[in-house]
């Protein structure tokens, strides 16, 4: 079958898929364990959760078998028009949409809901490669300075950022889903791998840890902090050329901008945000019994794993309702407190095998359409296993994004799978078509 | 394609920060997983259980120190079904003495929602201190059970159920929307303990203890780092003189109305009384407290309805006093002034009626409550020249009515009181058509029938303002919460009313000085006090009129006013002026000399005599 060129499963890297399957069927386990109850042992139970993921989970096979089936060209061609099918859905979801824990971000279908803001991370990376595909377009590799350049040769960048960027407003600003929101910023990786000058990553990340300095040091030591960044980027680029005093001299206002506007930006946080950035970063009097609680439980659940956990459904911490969402976001509780130490590193390196083998999958690619979308899957399920993952130990702020392939939830995993098996698809045909 | 040959190294950079923050993450879980056993607990099948801890709901005092509510302790047995597993059931029926039935029954409405059989909920509500002591003694046995300690309400004397109001669980709305509460918690339903319920209730308190497989409490979690402790709630110094409450209420007995007293100088409420009232210690526990609340829930005579905040009254003839002042006011009457009367007012034929009495000046007809002369001050005010359209002198009777608080939520920290009714001119349009009446359509408004409406609170505080000549304090109950003895700013601010001419005041309290000298409050004079009154005998269409009287006293310095309703009670001053008479004794003396007067008021019973099926007026 493997050899026939007319098999559906022709081309496809069986080790991803492979990896996959091993995800999945794990997450299902672990739901299983969170939300154990002894009135409903039959894991197959569909009342429960763990037997509504098994549905999830057959929709999953049917969405990646119709994916391979389907014509690859099918998904350059209607890039954006994906990408404009999933915008609109996401405004039409506020006016038409059911009202779940306080935002309207889902269409109700019978007793299901699907939430469009999951299918637009797929979309949006297909039309961001089909944009940064087409041959005339160089994502801007020099820094210049002067406003006019700027407009001019910028204008791809600005145009591919407002792609990534125009989900992201949808989505924060009418659904107020911020952990659907945020997903986007990962594609900037990708912009980074199509050149994009390593001193927008290098002032962002700038910003970041002054805003977090900001907010952590005193006055004055913020203030020596930022004296010292702008010297040291003064020294770095002063010394690669002269030309660079422009570059300097907006390092020094981004650095003023950023810890003057800090506390502005702080202050306009809502209530819960500012919570979760104080738990984080031990800011103030943080009280464990309130906000610091669930960070503090979810913890306490992995911590008390050890080397080997308790073992399978022997969980105490993740069951009494210690741990909030504890079948959905803090999934990986369940993992730490039943398999351990061991467990736990295993699913990150299942997690992060997949990530890396996007990479090597997506650089064998001849089309820079399939190459650009593969980094794009790549960095989408990084980065919600950096958040995902970091909020449970403690090293990112609370957000609520799911574990990808093993969170409870079918927006989630059809999504993901969609995202997946359509670059499957695309490698799949990598010697047939340059695209 | 060409940038990308120098792009290639790019995937290193990536791939090498994706592996990097991966490793740190391994790290970190090496870290508290294995290194730091600050997460690990002491067993693997322990298990961390969360106790909320109770606070004491803050007591209430009255205004002389005196303690009106209190808590007992109460227990109430808890269970989490799914670690019943083992439990003697047997000796548990025994102890609570129920059978086995109703033990699963009670488990299995424990396991559904909003229940689960992980969280733990109430399987025995305030147990009597007996079953208590014989529970713990076994409590290691019932596996999957443990007692919570609470407390219920206690009220030393039965007094003042309506403005103390009770506490109760909490509703599954509330419970859902604030999250402070959690289902199975209490909270203030009605009266104060609703007013003040955030004083009132303090803040829970969370113990996190550790427990073994058996159930049994090896000890806190981690020392009770993350414990919280319970913060009592508030005490409440409020405004109500207990005695006064508790004479009030003995003088009701047996009849229908409010009684509302307030201290002019300072709005505060000195006694709220609505009638028939109840026992408040009948509204505290688990089982008797379901049975009582269902059987006064029933109970024809409503004694749940708080009839000083709720139940809407034509104020009758206290009325004219408004009417009286506005007229002054605006110019239109003075002392002198008079108006035919021929048992009736003349230009309509002798509608409304009047009682025989000679010719009045304005101070004789407050006295003598004259229908006729108040029929006249009324049309005068409506029909002044000086408005263009009949329409805007009835809106400005209207807007002058309501400075005085009818028509208009007072404010009070009282929760759900009623505004009462001042008509509108859309509303009577509707009635008659537009232009279809006029002012001698509605003429009996000057006399405080028909669509007027007033809650007895309004009433007291519509003679606070006459007795304070020209402002009122909103009426308030509470004067210090807990260390604070300071109360809202709004309970001290003077409210102005639209009549400020002292001698309009003089004129209008010398009548009613009069009204107990020589007029209809004749015979209830407060001994050595110099009171001032009017009656008020409200028509209603269900049945028997409504008694109204209300008085201040004494006349310079006023210490008190009392306004008094009795429902199918007719005249306002056989039933209602002596109970505020006498009130006023007890208050101002400490003493009450007419013995034969209180003994014949207390024992007269009015709802079980003919009046008994007649309805509110409303």
């Amino acid at each position: 079958m493997r050899n026939n060129q007319n098999s559906v499963f022709y081309g496809v890297d069986r080790v991803t898929v492979l990896v996959y399957v091993l995800l999945v069927i794990m997450g299902w386990l672990n739901i299983y364990a969170a939300v154990y109850n002894e009135e409903h042992q039959n894991i197959f139970d569909t009342t429960q959760r763990y037997g509504k993921q098994l549905l999830w989970i057959g929709g999953a096979a049917v969405i990646a078998f119709s994916i391979l089936v389907i014509d690859a060209n099918f998904y350059t061609a209607f890039a954006y028009g994906f990408y404009g099918f999933l915008i609109l859905a996401n405004i039409l979801v506020v006016f038409f949409g059911r009202e779940i824990k306080g935002s309207k971000s889902w269409f109700g279908v019978g007793g299901f809901g699907v939430q469009p803001a999951e299918f637009m991370k797929f979309a949006t990376n297909l039309a961001l490669a089909k944009f940064l595909s087409n041959q005339n377009i160089i994502v801007n590799q020099q820094f210049r300075l002067k406003i006019r350049d700027l407009l001019k040769n910028y204008k791809n960048t600005l145009i591919a950022l407002f792609f990534i960027l125009l989900p992201l407003v949808l989505i924060k600003v009418l659904q107020d889903e911020t952990g659907l929101a945020i997903v986007f910023v990962a594609l900037i990786i990708v912009l980074y791998r199509e050149g994009l000058s390593v001193n927008f990553l290098i002032f962002g990340l700038l910003a970041a840890i002054l805003f977090v300095v900001a907010l952590v040091a005193s006055q004055i030591s913020s203030v020596l902090i930022t004296l010292a960044v702008i010297a040291l980027s003064s020294f770095l680029f002063i010394r690669r050329s002269r030309k660079n005093l422009l570059t300097v001299a907006l390092v020094y206002g981004l650095a003023a901008g950023v810890v003057m506007g800090t506390n502005y930006v702080y202050n306009h946080l809502e209530p819960h945000q500012k919570v979760r950035i104080d738990v984080l970063l031990g800011r103030g009097t943080v009280n464990l019994k309130k906000e610091g609680y669930n960070v503090n439980q979810a913890k306490i659940a992995i911590g008390s794993g050890g080397f080997l956990g308790k073992g399978y459904l022997q969980g105490t911490q993740t069951k009494y309702e210690f741990v909030p969402e504890q079948d959905t976001d803090f999934i990986f509780c369940t993992v730490g407190e039943e398999w351990g130490f061991v467990g736990s590193t295993i699913v990150i390196f299942l997690e992060l095998f997949i990530i890396l083998r996007l990479i090597f999958l997506a650089e064998r690619q001849r089309s820079d359409f399939s190459r650009i979308y593969g980094y794009g899957v790549s960095a989408i399920l990084f980065f919600h296993l950096a958040i995902n993952v970091g909020m449970t130990i403690g090293l990112m702020p609370v957000i609520g994004i799911p574990l990808p392939f093993f969170s409870y939830g079918g927006s989630s995993l059809w999504s993901f799978t969609i995202l997946l098996f359509i670059f499957i698809k695309l490698d799949a045909n990598r010697l047939l078509i340059l695209r | 394609m060409s940038s990308n040959v120098q792009l290639g190294d790019r995937k290193l950079i990536i791939g090498g920060f994706f592996c990097l923050i991966a490793l740190i993450y391994v790290f970190r879980l090496f870290y508290i997983q294995i290194i730091d056993d600050k997460y690990m607990l002491a067993a693997q099948n322990n298990a961390l259980r969360r106790l909320t801890e109770y606070p004491v709901r803050g007591f209430i005092f009255d205004r002389n120190g005196k303690l009106l509510v209190y808590n007992e302790p109460s227990y109430d047995l808890v269970v989490i079904p799914r670690e019943t597993k083992g439990c003697d059931t047997l000796s548990l029926c025994e102890v609570l003495q129920i059978t086995k039935q109703e033990y699963l029954k009670r488990i299995k409405r424990a396991c559904q929602a909003p229940n689960s059989p992980r969280k733990q909920s109430v399987f025995e509500k305030q147990m009597s201190a007996k079953t208590y002591a014989a529970l713990q003694e076994k409590i290691y046995r019932f596996k999957g059970f443990f007692v919570e300690k609470r407390t219920v309400r206690k009220y030393p004397r039965p007094i003042a159920a309506h403005l103390l109001g009770y506490v109760g669980e909490v509703s599954k709305e509330k419970a859902e929307k604030d999250e402070y509460y959690h289902e199975g918690d209490y909270i203030g339903i009605t009266g104060m303990e609703k007013g003040y319920e955030e004083a009132l209730r303090g803040k829970k308190g969370v113990q996190l203890v550790v427990t073994d497989v058996h159930n049994k409490t090896i000890g806190r979690y981690m020392g009770g780092k993350y414990d919280t402790i319970a913060i009592s709630g508030k005490p409440l110094y409020c405004t109500i003189d207990m005695d006064l409450q508790e004479y009030g209420e003995k003088l009701m007995q047996g009849k229908k109305g409010a009684v509302v007293a307030i201290e002019p100088s300072t709005g505060e409420i000195l006694a709220l009384i609505s009638s028939p009232s109840y026992d408040p210690n009948l509204l505290v526990g688990g089982k008797e407290r379901a049975k009582n609340f269902t059987r006064l829930y029933h109970d024809s005579t409503l004694p749940l309805f708080n009839r000083a905040l709720q139940a809407m009254y034509p104020p009758g003839s206290t009325f004219k006093l408004i009417d009286a002042l506005i007229a002054q006011n605006d110019g239109l009457i003075s002392r002198s002034t008079s108006y035919p009367c021929a048992r009736g007012y003349p230009p309509m034929g002798g509608k409304p009626k009047c009682h025989p009495h000679g010719a009045v000046d304005l101070v004789g007809s407050v006295a003598q409550s004259c229908n006729s002369y108040y029929s006249y001050v009324f049309r005068e005010i409506t029909d002044q020249k000086k408005y263009p359209h009949f329409f805007d002198g009835y809106n400005h009777w209207r807007d002058m009515v309501k400075t005085f608080g009818p028509g208009t939520h007072l404010g009070s920290d009282l929760p759900y009181d009623k505004p009462g009714n001042v008509p509108s001119v859309e509303y009577y349009n509707k009635v008659f058509g537009k232009n279809g009446w006029k002012s001698n359509t509605i003429v009996s408004l000057g006399i405080g029938q028909a669509e007027l409406l007033l809650v007895p609170l309004q009433m007291a505080n519509v003679i606070a303002t006459i007795a304070n000549q020209g402002y009122y304090y909103i009426p308030h109950c509470v004067k210090g919460i807990g260390s604070e003895k300071g109360i809202d700013k709004k309970f001290t601010e003077k409210h102005f009313v639209g009549v400020q001419k002292k001698e309009a005041y003089t004129n209008v309290i010398d009548g009613m000085q009069m009204c107990f000298d020589a007029g209809t409050a004749y015979y209830e004079k407060v001994p050595g006090i110099v009171a001032c009154g009017k009656t008020g005998t409200a028509e209603n269409p269900h049945g028997k009129s409504h008694a109204v009287f209300m008085a201040f006293a004494p006349r310079d310095k006023p210490k008190i006013v009392i306004a008094c309703l009795i429902e199918n009670a007719g005249f306002g001053g056989v039933w209602s002026a002596p109970v505020v008479s006498l009130m006023m004794e007890k208050y101002l003396t400490g003493k009450v000399t007419r013995v034969a007067e209180e003994k014949k008021i207390m024992a007269v019973d009015l709802i079980r005599g003919k009046n008994l099926l007649t309805t509110e007026s409303h």
